[in-house]
């Protein structure tokens, strides 16, 4: 195959940032998208360029590192798919490919294709969590869950962080990271204690961080590559109207 | 140096409580001065962090990703193990304890072993405490399954991405402790050198990946979780940033390393399809408690696999190990795959593959659920639909992933598979205390060598990380810190700093000096190349040989002709990679010393000279009952340091699955 590249090239946060094109012959249909990338960078190499720099480790779409915005969507066109495992096949010969940074003030671009995604992290130390010491739990079997709540919290909590939602959002908006793990929290008996204080400050913290508001367009839910629902959105915004009601009065 | 595993008096169930009851403890006013560094945020890393965090120790982490969400313990899919006995099958402490000493082909410590078996209950409290939604039965209570080289059910998971739940739940509980000011975390950084005073671990050069800054840490301790080294082999299951530069500098510094060619290559992983490939996908050795494993009996059948009837197939797992069919061991399953493939029986386009089959599982939840749902007279396509919706549930990302990556439906045609690498059982030596041969410097999970033997069973990675993290090192470090408490903050201002740091940089200028023709890659991929030939899922004398002198050729073309672009002060991956490469270069090397001393076969070391009539691997317990240990020289020799194996509970037996 023969696939044409537009590159968005960018040496840092302080530089404006343009777009490359390149050629490339050899392009396997059985590649995935980031080893035709690995080809690429190759070829820069050999003739002394600098090859593009991109997030990525696993390589099996589960870490959530990789992170390119292809032909306007991010991790490209096919639905339910990290850019890792996007294959070639999925593209036609002779096709031009614009791939570009996730885009969002909260996420500032580093280099080329790199962008800093540290706010989710920050977001999480908010409140994404359990405040339960090492050596305290009681026996696994001691709190049962009822299956379609615990199947329910697993997939949300099936969340890689990898920020498409954000890139694919017009208003920039985290809630579908977010709104995934407040609600995985949220629907387990473990998670009930800090329920109230924990959307308050998630949300708070993703406000602070820049990210848009959310206005119930749905392309996070369209983009996502592990498929997470919008129903979690909703979900998340009974539980901050309700800890906002009511913040004092007990469950 | 005489090895001391320090493994406790007593006999072998009460080493672990006896040990608890009489380390030495570090007080909380004490524990708040006191600085730890950790290298590495899998479940080992993170785990340790969140704990030693919630003791009142001030945690300083480094992970290379761009956030410690991503190590590589996300990755693991089937899940984790532990002696619950939630299933009344007959579990317990101590088979989980046997199962994993005979898995691991009477290679590793008993006492380790023991304990890990021994906490492998709490940590199923902690993780589900946690938040982790772990697979559950219709009445609330958990779900278990089976995974290779055991008869019981003891494997909790949630779904096929169980080791993501994990590591959630530990990055979460070390993000609480970060809101809490007591763990620092240091993301898009690499560990380059460790840094001694006084014979004492206090350090560590790192290096901001994004600006180029060499930094300095230090700490009153250092405590690698840095991960396994499978990707000496270029291909393989590991994520691409997966490394052993942290702790091979640490074994140039005086850390001895162990066993390093115990190696795993996992049986199911989707097969190679072409040169420009970077990476293995692993299919989850969960999928062996449904999927048949079989090629066909005639060489070189045309057929597609559906086509071929039931008598025509040779299910070569289960006719050659009828007591455990296709849940053999790793080691076991892959060399059984490759003795079909190399005898001409192999399938698919390079003939390197086998079948990986569910139809027959997907027969019978069909018909368990009919019968469930009250369908008396349910047509083949109305079961094979129900089946077909129970095996999504418990598998349905593992079959996307595979469709995705290949094009073909494993639901409607057999998975191609065939043997990757995977996992490194061997790895820095650590005693009981999880401490190496430098004091202060301890090593968790995949990066040191202590638990699994030659040969580690499924959903014993994710036990033993969190173990090692959660349950282990809180207790033992106590014991090196309480005599700790009167020393202070350490100064990076000491020449020791100075001194790590210039050699750091020295490496860097000659890395970026050298301009030559060829990319990192091209020696990466030739290293692996190498490494998979001659010292991969069999070995021989000979060839190992070989290999010693083609790595050692490879290792002085690389340092004369790598070509690394751009400058050493911004984020450049080629650099980053080519430090990685050279470190790999030089472990390969010791791996093939250390099996070609290694003279009899065990568990994943396959020498073809050792072996049994019948192909199984043939121990030599007399003369190789040791742990190898090895202690850095001057980069072309290494010595040999044994620890003998002393099995008080286990006596040695040829493992049989049969």
């Amino acid at each position: 195959m023969h696939i044409t590249l537009k590159v968005w090239r960018q040496k840092n946060q302080q530089d404006r940032g343009h777009f490359e094109t390149y050629q490339l012959d050899q392009v396997n249909e059985d590649m995935s998208f980031l080893e035709m990338f690995d080809v690429l960078n190759d070829q820069l190499i050999r003739e002394g360029k600098d090859p593009v720099a991109f997030d990525h480790d696993c390589r099996e779409g589960i870490c959530g590192m990789c992170s390119m915005y292809i032909n306007g969507r991010p991790h490209g066109p096919l639905k339910g798919t990290t850019t890792c495992q996007l294959h070639m096949r999925h593209f036609k010969d002779g096709d031009t490919i614009v791939v570009e940074p996730w885009r969002a003030a909260a996420f500032p671009v580093i280099k080329d294709l790199v962008v800093d995604r540290s706010a989710f992290d920050r977001i999480m130390q908010a409140g994404g969590f359990i405040s339960v010491n090492t050596g305290s739990a009681p026996d696994a079997n001691a709190i049962p869950v009822e299956k379609d709540k615990a199947d329910a919290a697993f997939a949300a909590a099936a969340c890689i962080g990898c920020g498409a939602c954000v890139a694919a959002c017009k208003n920039s908006s985290a809630m579908l990271f977010v709104s995934a793990k407040i609600a995985q929290l949220a629907l387990l008996p473990q998670g009930q204690p800090e329920r109230k204080t924990r959307v308050l400050n998630m949300i708070a913290q993703m406000d602070k961080e820049g990210f848009g508001s959310c206005s119930n367009i749905g392309s996070c839910e369209a983009e996502c590559p592990k498929e997470i629902p919008i129903t979690f959105i909703a979900k998340a915004n009974r539980e901050y109207l309700q800890a906002m009601l009511a913040p004092d009065l007990p469950e | 140096m005489e090895l001391d595993a320090k493994i406790p008096q007593g006999t072998l169930s009460d080493k672990w409580k006896h040990y608890k009851d009489t380390v030495k403890l570090v007080s909380p006013a004490n524990k708040r001065r006191l600085d730890l560094i950790i290298v590495g945020t899998g479940l080992a890393g993170a785990s340790a962090a969140a704990s030693l965090a919630e003791l009142g120790y001030h945690v300083k982490v480094f992970c290379f990703q761009d956030s410690p969400r991503r190590a590589h313990s996300i990755a693991a899919q089937g899940g984790i193990n532990a002696a619950k006995n939630y299933q009344n099958d007959g579990d317990s402490v101590f088979r989980l304890f046997y199962d994993t000493i005979k898995g691991g082909d009477y290679r590793s410590r008993e006492a380790n072993v023991y304990r890990l078996a021994e906490v492998s209950t709490a940590i199923i409290d902690h993780c589900v405490a946690l938040g982790v939604p772990f697979a559950r039965e219709y009445g609330g209570l958990l779900a278990n399954r089976s995974f290779g080289g055991v008869q019981v059910q003891r494997t909790f998971y949630a779904a096929g991405q169980t080791g993501q739940q994990l590591l959630l739940g530990a990055y979460s509980a070390m993000q609480r402790q970060v809101a809490l000011g007591n763990v620092e975390v240091f993301a898009r950084h690499e560990m380059m050198d460790l840094v001694i005073i006084d014979g004492k671990a206090r350090g560590i050069i790192a290096r901001n990946l994004v600006t180029g800054e060499l930094e300095r840490h230090g700490a009153h301790a250092v405590l690698l979780a840095s991960g396994g080294y499978g990707n000496v082999f270029y291909l393989s299951t590991n994520a691409m940033g997966s490394n052993v530069t942290a702790a091979w500098k640490a074994h140039k510094r005086g850390a001895y390393f162990a066993n390093p060619c115990f190696t795993q290559i996992h049986p199911t992983c989707i097969p190679v399809s072409g040169d420009y490939q970077s990476k293995l996908t692993l299919m989850s050795e969960s999928l062996r408690n449904d999927g048949r494993v079989w090629v066909p009996k005639k060489k070189d059948d045309p057929r597609k696999p559906t086509e071929i009837p039931e008598d025509e197939r040779d299910y070569f797992l289960e006719r050659r190990y009828p007591a455990f069919g296709n849940l053999v061991p790793r080691d076991v399953a892959s060399r059984a795959a490759k003795e079909r493939c190399d005898a001409g029986f192999g399938v698919g386009p390079s003939k390197m593959a086998v079948y990986l089959d569910f139809r027959s599982a997907m027969e019978r939840y069909g018909h368990a659920e009919a019968h469930r749902l009250g369908i008396a007279d349910a047509s083949e396509a109305k079961i094979l639909e129900l089946g077909k919706q129970i095996i999504a549930e418990k598998y349905g990302n593992l079959f996307e992933m595979y469709e995705r990556i290949t094009g073909e439906n494993p639901y409607e045609t057999p998975m191609r598979i065939y043997p990757a690498v995977h996992y490194t059982m061997g790895g820095l030596w650590v005693d009981y205390e999880l401490m190496t041969t430098i004091p202060g410097l301890y090593a968790l999970g995949e990066c040191n060598f202590s638990d699994h033997g030659a040969n580690r069973l499924g959903a014993s990675a994710l036990m033993q990380g969190l173990a090692d993290g959660f349950f282990v090192i809180p207790y033992t470090i106590g014991n090196y810190l309480a005599d700790e408490i009167r020393t202070p903050k350490i100064s990076t201002d000491h020449p020791a700093f100075a001194e790590a740091e210039h050699r750091v940089k020295e490496q860097i200028d000659r890395l970026m000096s050298i301009q030559g023709k060829e990319t990192v890659d091209y020696f990466h991929r030739h290293l692996g190349k190498i490494m998979w030939d001659k010292c991969g899922m069999s070995r021989n004398a000979q060839g190992l040989q070989e290999a010693i002198s083609e790595i050692r050729a490879l290792r002085e073309e690389f340092w004369k002709n790598v070509r690394i672009p751009g400058t050493a002060d911004s984020l450049n991956p080629e650099l980053e990679k080519a430090g990685r490469v050279a470190d790999f270069l030089e472990l390969a090397e010791l791996i093939c010393i250390d099996a070609l001393h290694r003279n009899e076969s065990c568990g994943a070391h396959f020498r073809e000279e050792y072996q049994t009539p019948d192909g199984e691997a043939l121990r030599d317990d007399e003369h190789f009952a040791y742990v190898a240990a090895w202690e850095y020289r001057d980069g072309k020799e290494y010595t040999l340091h044994q620890e003998p194996l002393h099995f008080e509970v286990v006596h040695p037996t040829q493992r049989s699955y049969k």
